[in-house]
């Protein structure tokens, strides 16, 4: 018998879509620098780029104007994009796992909502407790709040049925919407107030280098410890249970994967808004690809994460311009209709996931 | 892989109120076959439950070698005691491999990768319940027997000395529920089992305890356990028991009433 065909070939096959990814990342991030209103051409922004990192090989011929536009307004929009991209994916992958029903994802589950609701907290309150994290901490504190509330309601029996975790992530983030809303249209700080309503439709605009350095090390972070877990993660699939009897403690694992994830979306969303869909979308794609293996999905579908945001950027700067769309906007345009076209494949297979 | 001891001493589980297993006791010698029979509701999934340590007593203890089950580590007990349990969730697409190579995780350290030994584990597990051809199939799209063979053989991997299976049969064919349990019979690990058809747990099992209301009505060889009288109060039908000529095990014939 021939020793493990699948795996060898799962591993040939994921290690091909992440070369190819790897690989549309670079174009991607390439096209996120020379796309805009004043386009620049491919090799000039390599140009440009090689040439902060100081190893240019040829002589600037370019404006300083051109080289702000890529290094100082353009390039850290993008890598937010690709960060929050890579983020969000990771996190829906993680989601999925953790509660066991395919339609997770932080902003359907209200993680998000939760997430916004005590990042503006901040701002219309103006606390500054944890000085220029103080941001990331609140929406972290929301996003666990709202996860762990939504995980309870939904819960019965040990159970969680799709209907009642969608239904629940729904309710929750209505509730924490209005209250956001609330906030913002009773605070005396109405300049603030414009400003965060904007961000709280999902936007990448009006990054700059400094803000950069906490999404990053939250998506190091997340990236890490989920990889590091995926084995686990992949008991899960096999239901709680089953889960038990091959050596998880399930209750102590999601508890902590809970505060994880919930750091990560957190530090995202008080960084780029509430982005939804991405995490719902990447996991099922990527999955396609690679299979339901966690050691294989977490990297590919970060990988596509960060593609499919850079790209979504691209589009919300462009498409309208000079008006610019919130990149949420655009991603639910994307994420609506596949989320209906899941919830139809898994009715059509007869298999609520969530029931086991 | 070894057998080890299993002893359920006065265990007693509930849910709420209600008493599923009153002070049930229960032994099983190293390698033997134990058969748990019983009507719907006796209580046969929640005692199995507390022996996989999912269901913790309310009172008395699960020995497994000696040592309390409930007081072990999640991941430790996993390397002794593995479970073929009745909640079987669907899979985000997994193949039937993956799904296999899931019963070597409580024997992988933390971040180490698939070992060659690891696939040959895996690869006679899916021989042993002749699932070889389905290794690149997807899991989720099985049928209800060859997921079950599928479930059987992640146990395997698993490599326990003690295997704990609640109704293996369900969903299988005639001949793939003989030669599944011939397999787990066969096996050097000692084995704990639900099983509905009487005449299959007479012909397996080394020895049978039958569950009723939450208590063992009987325990003992099938043939000492499996008479007339015992059925028709734990199971309220009347019943001829021969003993077969073939197989010299005891053949239970339900009548109908009349």
């Amino acid at each position: 018998m021939s020793p493990a065909p699948v795996v060898r070939a799962g591993r040939t096959r994921s290690a091909a879509t992440l070369l190819v990814l790897t690989v549309l990342l670079l174009v991607s991030v390439t096209a996120g620098l020379a796309i805009g209103s004043v386009r620049v051409p491919p090799g000039q922004v390599w140009g440009i780029v090689t040439h902060a990192l100081g190893a240019g090989w040829q002589e600037p011929d370019w404006s300083r104007a051109r080289e702000t536009i890529v290094l100082d307004v353009r390039a850290p929009r993008v890598l937010l994009g690709a960060v929050t991209g890579a983020g969000l994916a990771v996190i829906g992958t993680a989601l999925q796992a953790l509660v066991r029903n395919p339609l997770a994802e932080p902003y359907l589950l209200g993680v998000s909502s939760g997430a916004s609701l005590g990042a503006v907290s901040v701002i219309v309150f103006g606390v500054t407790l944890f000085g220029p994290v103080s941001l990331s901490v609140a929406a972290f504190v929301g996003a666990l709040g709202a996860l762990l509330l939504v995980y309870a309601t939904a819960r019965t029996g040990g159970r969680i049925t799709s209907s009642r975790l969608v239904l629940s992530g729904v309710a929750v983030a209505a509730v924490l919407t209005a209250v956001l809303d609330l906030l913002l249209l009773t605070t005396d700080r109405g300049n603030e107030a414009r400003a965060v309503l904007a961000w709280t439709l999902g936007g990448l605009g009006g990054v700059a280098w400094g803000m950069l350095w906490l999404p990053g090390l939250a998506l190091l972070f997340g990236i890490g410890v989920l990889t590091a877990q995926a084995r686990n993660l992949n008991l899960l699939l096999a239901g709680e249970e089953a889960a038990t009897t091959m050596g998880l403690d399930v209750a102590r694992f999601r508890a902590r994967l809970f505060v994880v994830v919930s750091l990560v979306t957190g530090v995202l969303v008080a960084a780029a808004g509430p982005i939804g869909f991405v995490g719902l979308m990447m996991p099922h794609i990527v999955r396609l690809f690679v299979g339901g293996d966690h050691r294989r999905v977490l990297p590919t579908a970060a990988l596509g994460g960060a593609v499919f945001l850079v790209w979504a950027d691209i589009a919300a700067r462009t498409v309208a311009a000079p008006t610019e769309i919130p990149v949420g906007v655009l991603t639910a345009l994307c994420g609506g209709p596949f989320f209906l076209w899941l919830m139809r494949r898994d009715a059509r297979r007869g298999t609520d996931r969530g029931v086991a | 892989m070894t057998a080890t001891e299993l002893s359920v001493e006065a265990v007693t589980l509930t849910a709420g109120t209600r008493h599923l297993v009153r002070e049930v006791s229960l032994t099983a010698r190293a390698g033997e076959t134990i058969g748990l029979v019983g009507p719907n509701g006796s209580g046969k999934s929640s005692l199995l439950r507390a022996v996989y340590r999912v269901l913790r007593p309310d009172a008395g203890r699960v020995r497994v070698d000696g040592g309390d089950a409930w007081a072990l580590p999640v991941r430790q007990l996993a390397r002794t005691v593995a479970a073929v349990v009745q909640d079987s969730a669907a899979d985000f697409d997994l193949a039937v491999r993956e799904v296999v190579a899931m019963g070597r995780t409580p024997h992988k350290r933390f971040l180490a990768g698939d070992t060659p030994e690891d696939g040959d584990i895996v690869d006679s597990a899916l021989l042993a319940v002749d699932a070889v051809q389905l290794a690149d199939r997807p899991f989720d799209r099985l049928s209800g027997g060859e997921r079950q063979r599928v479930l059987i053989a992640r146990a395997l991997a698993q490599q326990p000395a003690l295997l704990v299976l609640d109704e293996p049969t369900n969903h299988l064919d005639i001949r793939h529920q003989l030669s599944v349990l011939d397999t787990l019979r066969r096996l050097p690990a000692t084995v704990l089992l639900a099983l509905h058809d009487l005449n299959l747990a007479a012909y397996y099992c080394d020895r049978l305890y039958v569950l009723h209301g939450g208590e063992i009505m009987a325990s003992g060889p099938p043939a000492e356990v499996l008479t007339p009288r015992l059925l028709a109060e734990v199971y309220g039908v009347a019943a001829e028991v021969a003993t077969h000529p073939r197989t010299g095990a005891p053949q239970v014939t339900f009548l109908p009433d009349g």
